[in-house]
Formats: structure tokens, sequence, C-alpha cells
């Protein structure tokens, strides 16, 4: 008895001592592995010119814009006009009785307020920028070009100066004075516009005053009823389009559905071709499992190269390019599925003396639609955010809103739009897939 | 006794129709079957329609003209066959970039899911009181398409590799980091009591009771992901910088008299995903079953 303890004894303690010293070698080993291979990234990267190359007053605009807006006061030089709009643009132009009460104009002198003591005049020419604790900085446009009288001290980098432009950031807005034109913006918090433009009759009320219009106020319109008004005035607002946008949502989560739905559809009956259990033929198994192979291999990013080709930019181009890809995805996972379905049930159902159809209805479709449908719908949540991607590609949705926002690189307030919906959107999928999930599956409340 | 039990008040009444009851249920159910069903055709036809007319080219009318375009391809490439297998290895320090910035990103998202992981894991949360807020943030960045964050940061960061690479990682954290959590949720706790009573601290307990148990799934789905990653680091490249994607998209642009490119890059691609798809699987199946297929 003892010979026969201790000789494997021994064994086992040189074994267990291998096997610690091995492990103790991989703790080691893996992480300095990581971290040469993080080296040579930073290398192939070049993460080191990255801060020289990286454009932080993009950023400043980025997050600055993404929680504000700004408002400018421009003076033409020809015609001496001046004129007070949300962005610079033509949509939010305020007309001259409707201007905030921060711009005015007494005997030809024009006075901006831009808040705690900053105050711009225009006059004539000349506009004088008064910043609190600083003192005034004068910029002049001569026949000669564009000079600045700044006080001593004035910190150089809030002064960018060519003779053509001249351009002073002070702690509330901006003053820029080119040949062409002297320019003040302003910055103010929130989304303007994003309820009603200037031009719409509702511009400029607060909340409780719109209920009131909207409940028993004077018909603004006598041809509609003011709520009906003001719905049609939100949807059509020109400057945050939310017509537009709320189809492109639709076209994004309509390129998800339409592609994960068809895509299911066509590959089960694949899928049951490529099962062992259920399909004897070797050749076929074997052909019906390249072909799935095949198309998840050629990516969905060529898949809808080669589409949009064929069909030109549009959501039903998405959708087709997320059915191609989901049918090689769903093809593969649905005859897993298939084939770990338990073979007991099917043997009861044998045994009462049902027919192959029967056996199929009976003992495999049960077991079977609970683990399709979850996989389905998991894919219906990740396909949303592959039709943003899509959209982008193909031109349809709200990828390509987002992607043409960002190209014109100044709407960012658009951009941080388009990024909430996205993201409200996919959390919006995923807890609709997962209670629908819940619901036909487990049959709970 | 048992009588009692089962029947605790005896009555009069007499027993249920038991047939003609589970006939109704089986009529219902069938019912509600046969609504849904009909709701959703009526949804898929009706969405069919709607995509239809709200693209530039219409369904049937780009059916027959689906061929044209890999034939137009193909048949320029095979007039310039000798010069493809040249191409190919042109692009190959692209595809290089391109399965770096999917390694990277993988790497860097799953040490981030990791770490957000047992931070929001019921039992094992450093501060419980915070397991809320860690899981909200990996929703966020789950909800977070990568194109989004990829752009963005193209414009701040400029064109290259690492705007992808940071977009990918950060999608990966919180898609990983929910994986990760459901996978620890189910973590036996007996050994973290072991070593809770030997006065072990919050990173002693994780690193020696939890991730030993954890491991394998863990980097069952780090391969997964790293699949899904290389796909989406091509794409990012298409639609934004870096990477072999970028090269498809010029080529592309040039258009006819540059299809040998396309080609070659096509193939590149689809080698690379196949290779990495049947690699990962069958490390997957040795991962979680114990033994390769």
């Amino acid at each position: 008895m003892t010979v026969i303890g201790t000789a494997p004894a021994r064994d086992l303690r040189a074994e267990v001592a291998h096997l610690f010293g091995r492990r103790r070698r991989m703790s080691f080993l893996i992480p300095a592995l990581v971290l040469v291979y993080l080296g040579y990234i930073f290398f192939a990267f070049d993460l080191g010119g990255l801060a020289g190359r990286a454009r932080m007053d993009n950023a400043a605009t980025l997050l600055s814009d993404f929680w504000s807006y700004k408002t400018h006061v421009t003076l033409d030089a020809r015609s001496g006009a001046v004129s007070v709009a949300i962005e610079g643009e033509a949509k939010g132009l305020y007309p001259r009785e409707k201007w905030p009460d921060w711009v005015t104009e007494t005997d030809g002198i024009i006075r901006i307020d831009l808040g705690r003591g900053s105050v711009v005049t225009y006059q004539g020419d000349r506009a004088t920028f008064t910043i609190p604790g600083s003192g005034d900085v004068v910029i002049e446009r001569t026949p000669d070009g564009v000079t600045y009288t700044a006080p001593p001290g004035f910190p150089a980098d809030r002064i960018s100066a060519s003779d053509a432009k001249v351009m002073v950031t002070g702690p509330q807005g901006r003053v820029s004075v080119s040949r062409a034109k002297t320019e003040t913006f302003r910055y103010s918090p929130g989304w303007e516009l994003f309820f009603f433009t200037i031009d719409s009759p509702f511009y400029g009320k607060g909340p409780l005053d719109l209920v009131t219009l909207a409940v028993s106020g004077e018909r603004i319109d006598p041809g509609q009823a003011n709520l009906a008004l003001m719905a049609s005035e939100f949807w059509n607002n020109r400057m945050w389009h939310h017509r537009d946008v709320a189809g492109a949502l639709f076209e994004t989560i309509l390129m998800a559905f339409l592609g994960t739905a068809m895509g299911a559809i066509i590959a089960l009956p694949l899928a049951f071709l490529a099962a062992s259990n259920l399909t004897p033929s070797r050749g076929v198994r074997f052909g019906m499992r390249r072909v799935f192979d095949f198309v998840r291999g050629v990516d969905a990013l060529i898949w809808t190269i080669i589409l949009a080709r064929a069909f030109g930019p549009g959501p039903l181009t998405g959708a087709l390019a997320i059915l191609i890809t989901e049918v090689g995805s769903f093809g593969k996972q649905f005859s897993e599925a298939l084939e770990n379905i338990d073979g007991k049930q099917v043997e009861g159902i044998r045994s009462t003396g049902a027919n192959a159809a029967q056996r199929m209805r009976f003992g495999v479709i049960p077991q079977l639609v609970p683990v399709l449908l979850s996989q389905v719908l998991y894919a219906f949540e990740s396909n949303t955010r592959s039709a943003t991607v899509i959209g982008a590609i193909v031109g349809g949705g709200i990828g390509l809103l987002l992607t043409q926002a960002i190209i014109t690189q100044k709407d960012w307030e658009d951009v941080a739009y388009y990024i909430l919906l996205i993201v409200l959107m996919v959390m919006a999928m995923d807890s609709l897939s997962g209670w629908l999930r819940k619901r036909l599956i487990k049959g709970g409340h | 006794m048992t009588e009692v039990f089962l029947d605790p008040a005896p009555s009069d009444r007499p027993p249920p129709r038991l047939e003609g009851e589970y006939l109704r249920l089986v009529r219902q159910k069938r019912l509600y079957s046969l609504a849904l069903l009909t709701i959703f055709l009526l949804l898929l036809a009706s969405g069919f329609i709607a995509a239809d007319a709200r693209n530039a080219g219409g369904f049937w009318d780009g059916l027959h003209r689906l061929g044209d375009f890999p034939s137009e391809v193909l048949s320029e490439a095979w007039r310039n066959r000798g010069a493809i297998p040249g191409l190919i290895l042109d692009f190959v320090p692209s595809l290089i970039e391109t399965v770096n910035i999917a390694a990277v990103s993988t790497l860097i998202g799953a040490l981030v899911a990791v770490v957000l992981a047992l931070l929001s894991t019921r039992g094992l949360a450093r501060w419980p009181r915070l397991t809320t807020l860690f899981r909200r943030s990996m929703d966020a960045f789950r909800a977070l398409p990568e194109v989004v964050i990829a752009l963005v940061l193209i414009y701040i960061l400029g064109g290259g590799p690492v705007p992808a690479m940071i977009a990918i990682a950060v999608h990966t954290a919180g898609a990983l980091g929910k994986l990760f959590s459901e996978v620890a949720e189910n973590a036996d706790l007996k050994p973290v009591e072991g070593l809770t009573s030997v006065g072990a601290s919050w990173g002693q307990k994780m690193w020696l009771g939890v991730i030993p148990q954890v491991a394998p799934d863990w980097l069952s789905y780090a391969l997964q992901r790293f699949e899904i990653n290389i796909r989406a680091s091509a794409i990012l490249g298409f639609v934004g910088s870096g990477g072999i994607g970028y090269d498809l998209k010029v080529a592309m642009q040039w258009g006819q008299g540059k299809y040998d490119q396309v080609v070659a890059i096509f193939l590149l691609l689809f080698v690379t995903i196949v290779i990495v798809d049947q690699i990962s699987s069958y490390y997957r199946t040795l991962l979680v079953k114990g033994h390769p297929q």
C-alpha cells in the first residue's frame, strides 16, 4: 500500500510544481508580448507624431458647437447694411424689427452687448471691442488694409492679424474685421431655432404661451387649429429639417428590418441543407457550407459596393447588402442550431407513429423557434448600427446625413443632433429586441 | 393527508372538460400566431415598397444589372491578370495596417471591457452602488456606431489609422463588456469567498478567484470580436481613413483602368477574412469545449 501510494504522490508534486512554473512564466510572458506589440504599434501608427497633427482648435469648435450656437452681427463694408443672423445663415436672419435686445442702433452706431461687460461697437469702418479688465481693442479698416491698436499687456494669442483680416477673441465672443465686412460672433448656450424658425409665428414664445395658444388662443391661421399649425411649423423647420431627419431614421431602421427579416427567411431553408443530422448527402452539406463561408468572407463592404452599382443609392441597396451578409451568418448559425437539437423529442414523436413532416412540425420546430428568434432579434439590433455605416457608403438614411454634415465641417450642432438620435435609436432597438425576445421566447410578461 | 393537499375544497362542480378547454387554447394560440405572421408579412411587404420607392434605382431594374459591375471588373482584371500577383504584394502593407487596427482595438477594448465588466457585475463589483453607472456607460459605448466616432476623430486628429482604432476600441469595450459581465455573473463565488477569508484585496480576488474561471469564455468572445473588428476596420477605411479600405476607395474612384487593383484588394480581403474566421473558430471551440471539433 505504502509503496503504491508514494510513487504517484511524488509525480504529482513534480507535476504541480511544473504547472505552477509554467503558469508563472506565462503570466510574465503574455503581458510582455502585449507590451512589445503595443510598442510596435506606437511606431507603426506614428502615435508620437499625433500630438503635432492633432487640431485642437477643431476640437474646441466642435465642443462649443455641440452645446451652443453663435449669432453673427455683420456690417457689410460696401453697403453699410447691418444684419443679425443665427450661424450667419439666411435661414436664421432676424428681420430688423425682431432684432434681439442685445443689439441696438443709435445714430448709426451699432452697440453689441456680449454680456459680462464685454461690448462691441461699430462706427463706420471702426470696431471697438471693450473687454472688462483689459481695455479697448480698436480695429479699423483703412484703404491700405486692416489695422488695430490693443491696450498694453493684451494677450497676443487672442489676436490673429494680417493685412486683410484682424480677429480678436474675447471671453464672451469674437470680432473679425476684413476688407469686406465687420463681424461679431456672440455665443449662446443651446440649439437655437430647434423648434421654430424666426419667420414662424411661434418664434420666441415660452412653453407656457405655446400651451395657452394651443389650447385656447385665437387662431393664427384661420385655416387650421393652432396645434396643427405648430406641428407643421416644427415638422417643416427649415433650420433643423426635422422631417428629413425623421425620414432618414426611418430609412435606417427599414434597411435593418428588411435586411434581417429577409436574410433569415432565405437562410432558413438553406440551413436545413447544411445541417448534418437533416441532410444525409455529404456533397450538398459541404457545398452549402462553402456557400455560407464565401458569402461571409466577401465582406459586407464588398457586397455593398457591388449592389450600389446595380441599384443606385438608397435604402433598398442597404437592405440588400445587409440581407446578403446575413444569409451567410444566419445560415451558419441556424445550421449549428439545427445540429444541436435534442433527438429525444423527435424520437418521442416518432414513437406515436408520426411521419417525417409531423416529426419536423412537433419535434424539431418547437425546439428551434426560440433559438432562431433570439438570434434574429440580436442581429436586428446590431444591424441597426451597421445600417448607419452602410448608409454612409450607399447614400441613404441617417448615415448619409451624418457624413454630409461632417464633411461640410461647420454644422457641428447638426452632427451632435444626429449622433444623439443615432445613439437613442440604437438603444431603443436594443430594448425593443430585448423586450421582444422576452415576450416571444419565454412567453413571459 | 395527501388527499387534503390535492383537493382542499371538494365540490359538486363537474370536472372541467379538459379536451374542449385544450382545443380552445390551441385555437387561440393558432389565431395569435396567424395574426402575428400577417402583421409581419404586411410590414415586410410595405417596407419593401417604401424602400424601393426611396431608392434611386428600382429593384426590378437593378436585378438584371447586378452582374454588370462584377463582370466588367473581372473581365478587365482578367486582361491584366499578369499584374495581379504584384498588385497583391503592393497592398500587403495596407492589409497589415487594417489587421493591426483590428488587433490593437480588440486588445485595448477587451482590457477596458474586463475592468468595466468586473465593476458592473453584481456580487463582484468594487463599488456596488456604482454598478448602474458602469452598466449605462457600457450601453452608451455600445450604442455609438464606430463610424460616428471615427468621422468626428478624423476631423480632430486628421487621417490615418488612429481614429479608426479608437472608434473600434470604444465600441469593442461596450460590446465585450456586456458579454464579459454576463459570463462573470455565472462565475462561482466560492473561490472569491475563500480569498476574502484570507484577506485578499479586490484586485487579488478578481485576478485569482474570478479571471481563471471566466478566461476561456472571455477569450472566445474576444476572438470573435477580432473577426468582427477586421471587417469593421476595412469598412472604416473605406468611409474614413487608413488601411486597405482606403486603398479600395481610391481604386474605385479611379474606376475603369484600375479594376485590377480592385480585384487584388477584394482577393486579399477575402482570403484574410476566411483565414481569420477559420483560425478563430478553431480556437474558440478549443477554448469552450476543451477539444477541437
